[in-house]
């Protein structure tokens, strides 16, 4: 940390930081206000189904002894998706030194922070009995380490989230103050987060593909697909949160750091194509019984075919948006087709989940029974829940970036220029 | 086994051992107090509550500890259940590790080894028409009698299908048949009005407690762990129902409380143990621990005291004079899914 001569007022210092911060963020216009009552919607109608859930337990939601993972899984696994997609932001920024995109850095580690923090809810709603959180935390409850996949979950999704909140909220404390950055501690810390970035999806893979009784997960590829997917579906909102920051704030976002997202994103959906195809052939060419959740998943099984539909619309998906995404006027195109496509990446990478890597995975079960998920409206509702109010969490966190980025929130003792770079 | 003689066994059970006597005065005491108070019981109820969520796990829990978290737990029971209800902690037996053989040859399909399992382990009945199924530990798999992956029906129509430089095992092209899918089928679902039904032969699937089990492993808490007689055993009150354990188990064994278990007053059986067949909350995993509040005094399970074939063997594989060693010796035995190597105690055998 710095050497500050006046101890307490630094503590003061954060305390009107963080008064500021908040204040600023509750502060808009109309567009704001309706995004975040549109928003607010789902939250109201959330808190009712969550206290179904939570009273009656999760008999509410779709899950069965044949299929234990309900949507929240699914969910869930999207989320370090997108947390992991900061170091992409961060990466060029940092380690690449693009100027244009030095400052965009703490964007992508609040998008990080705030998806983890929905991930984890996703995980809160998922476990029977969250009340009982606490047998899960070191020290006081037990931990099955170095045993259990999931304690790795919960560690790597935990320091990222501590990372990358220190990451922001220094950085914007430092920034308010017009202070310089102390780069012995920022600089190390940054590094750190990006090279853990990864971990978070990669362990993640690793509670799908540790499981030996669900053959289509036993893939030493399930990583590096989920990456691609970080690589595509990250972005895609990244660049969608850098638009509607350009059109709506003052904070200068060159075409530049726009350009050198969608050229992720092409490089993303491509891996995650040609991953997809080595899979399918890995599976399908031998036709072993390993290859029976899949076949269920394209084909359905004695005329069941729940996900097929699914499966063969989000395959097609990915292949349009790949070559749409290889044109340069439509990656040029900032206003209509770019956004729409960065959106479409984000949802095609997200239903992509359930209905080809999770409910397929489960039939057969191991006493060879086939099974359909079907979601129940409270869970839908909890869903969206979770959803909304990790929306509500991302927008006002970033208008308080930007509104520090530019200026408008700043230490009244402070020149209006010469703030941190 | 009929329902009396069930009924005998538990009044049996409830009697003998002096070891229980000091617990059950115990508790006629605590039921006296608890009238002479007259605290409400819903305070009484909430403050018990409370007192669950903060203890920690059985295994780490002092003696004293463990006394107090079993009397809360048989003032609630007993209340809840209407009856005085026993929660037990008969420790493991030294020098014993438990073994299971099943006759397959044997097995006729009747399922009284499920009837009896659910009534002496207080699963969940369940509802008619709603999403709370019952629950049952153990499952009947009812095979095709003989082998019905050939059929010749349908011999013409496998691969290798005819090309023009003819049938010599080439596939010409296409998809010449389905070779992906579950070879053989396997039933759970079958109501019959006799069994054995013709040309059927049945495999019963239970937890098959396991030398290296997956669900162990899988726990993020370690609320199942392996006792020392070699059964894998659940502290309810720890699991935090993340179901890791039921994805990681490739024996369908485990079974999970999606809501509150319904068990009526009448059904209930009071004999219980804490890592056994005490009744189960809501959010928590369950699965078949070999009647551990049996097996621990020396009992056989329910389910080998059910069947009504003798198709079930029941023993401590330490003991090389035990049935159960004799019939690994001699017969022709196999483990299920050996190749996951979780190394079951839980040996299928033929005659």
């Amino acid at each position: 940390m710095t050497t500050t001569t006046q101890p307490a007022s630094v503590f003061q210092k954060s305390i009107a930081f963080s008064r500021d911060f908040c204040m600023y963020t509750v502060k808009g216009g109309k567009v704001y206000y309706s995004w975040l009552l549109f928003l607010s919607f789902f939250v109201l109608v959330g808190l009712v189904t969550t206290f179904i859930q939570m009273t009656t337990g999760l008999v509410v939601t779709g899950a069965s002894d044949q299929i234990v993972w309900e949507l929240f899984v699914s969910n869930f696994i999207h989320c370090p998706s997108i947390a992991s997609a900061a170091v992409l932001v961060v990466t060029p920024a940092y380690i690449y030194k693009r100027k244009d995109m030095k400052q965009l850095a703490v964007i992508g580690e609040a998008i990080a922070m705030v998806f983890v923090i929905i991930g984890l809810t996703f995980i809160i709603f998922h476990m029977g009995r969250p009340d009982r959180s606490w047998h899960a935390i070191p020290l006081i409850g037990i931990f099955n380490f170095p045993s259990s996949v999931l304690t790795y979950d919960i560690i790597v999704l935990n320091v990222y989230l501590v990372l990358n909140a220190v990451a922001v909220f220094y950085y914007l404390y430092k920034h308010y103050v017009g202070q310089p950055l102390n780069t012995t501690f920022y600089t190390p810390l940054i590094w750190f987060a990006v090279a853990w970035g990864p971990f978070i999806h990669i362990i993640t893979a690793f509670i799908l593909s540790s499981n030996a009784q669900i053959a289509v997960w036993h893939s030493a590829l399930m990583p590096f697909s989920f990456l691609a997917m970080a690589a595509a579906a990250g972005p895609g909102l990244v660049i969608v949160t850098l638009l509607v920051i350009r059109k709506f704030t003052k904070l200068e976002v060159q075409d530049s750091v726009i350009d050198f997202f969608s050229q992720v994103i092409i490089w993303g959906v491509g891996l995650l194509i040609l991953m997809f195809a080595v899979e399918f052939f890995t599976e399908l060419y031998p036709a072993t019984h390993h290859a029976a959740p899949l076949e269920y998943a394209i084909n359905g099984h004695n005329g069941m075919n729940p996900y097929g539909p699914w499966f063969w619309s989000i395959m097609t998906i990915f292949v349009v948006q790949f070559f749409l995404l290889c044109i340069k006027k439509v990656r040029k195109s900032y206003n209509f087709m770019l956004p729409l496509l960065c959106i479409s990446v984000f949802l095609s990478v997200l239903f992509e989940k359930p209905s080809v890597l999770i409910f397929p995975a489960f039939s057969p079960t191991p006493l060879g029974e086939y099974a359909i998920y079907r979601p129940t409206l409270i869970e839908i509702c909890n869903i969206l829940f979770i959803w909304a109010g990790g929306f509500i969490l991302l927008t006002m966190v970033l208008k308080g970036v930007v509104g520090v980025l530019v200026g408008d929130v700043q230490d009244s003792s402070v020149a209006v220029e010469g703030g941190a770079k | 086994m009929s329902e009396d003689k069930r009924k005998n066994d538990i009044a049996e059970g409830q009697d003998d051992g002096a070891t229980k006597e000091s617990r059950r005065d115990f508790l006629k005491k605590l039921g006296v107090a608890a009238a002479a108070t007259t605290v409400a019981p819903a305070a009484t109820a909430k403050a018990a509550s409370i007192a669950e969520h903060l203890q920690t796990h059985f295994e780490m829990m002092s003696d004293s500890q463990k006394e107090k978290a079993i009397a809360r737990l048989e003032k609630r029971y007993s209340e809840q259940f209407e009856k005085q209800v026993t929660v037990a902690n008969t420790p493991a037996p030294d020098g014993v590790l438990f073994g299971y053989a099943l006759n397959i040859s044997k097995c006729i399909g009747c399922r009284r080894c499920v009837e009896a399992c659910v009534r002496e382990n207080n699963q969940s009945r369940g509802e008619e028409d709603t999403r709370h199924l019952p629950i049952q530990w153990i499952r009947v798999l009812e095979m095709t009698r003989g082998n019905d992956t050939f059929q010749l029906e349908n011999w013409h129509k496998g691969s290798p299908s005819s090309s023009p430089i003819g049938d010599y095992g080439v596939q010409s092209g296409g998809h010449a048949d389905k070779a992906v899918g579950i070879s053989g089928h396997a039933e759970h679902y079958y109501y019959p009005e006799q069994v054995p039904e013709e040309n059927s032969f049945y495999f019963p699937v239970q937890c098959q407690q396991c030398e290296d089990p997956a669900c162990v492993r899988a726990c993020p808490v370690r609320a199942t762990f392996r006792d020392p007689n070699g059964i894998v055993v659940i502290d309810y009150n720890w699991c935090i129902g993340c179901r890791m354990c039921q994805l990681a188990c490739p024996y369908w064994a485990r079974r999970f409380n999606w809501g509150e278990p319904i068990l009526p007053n009448e059904d209930m059986n009071p004999k219980t143990h804490y890592l056994g067949n005490r009744p189960r909350m809501r959010g928590v995993m369950e699965k078949c621990t070999f009647c551990l509040q049996r097996v621990r005094d020396g009992r056989y399970p329910a389910c080998v005291e059910a069947c009504p074939v003798g198709a079930r063997k029941f023993g401590n594989l330490l003991d090389p004079e035990s049935e159960i060693r004799k019939i690994l010796a001699n017969k022709k035995v196999f483990r299920f899914k050996e190749d996951f190597n979780t190394e079951p105690k839980f040996f299928y055998y033929m005659d």
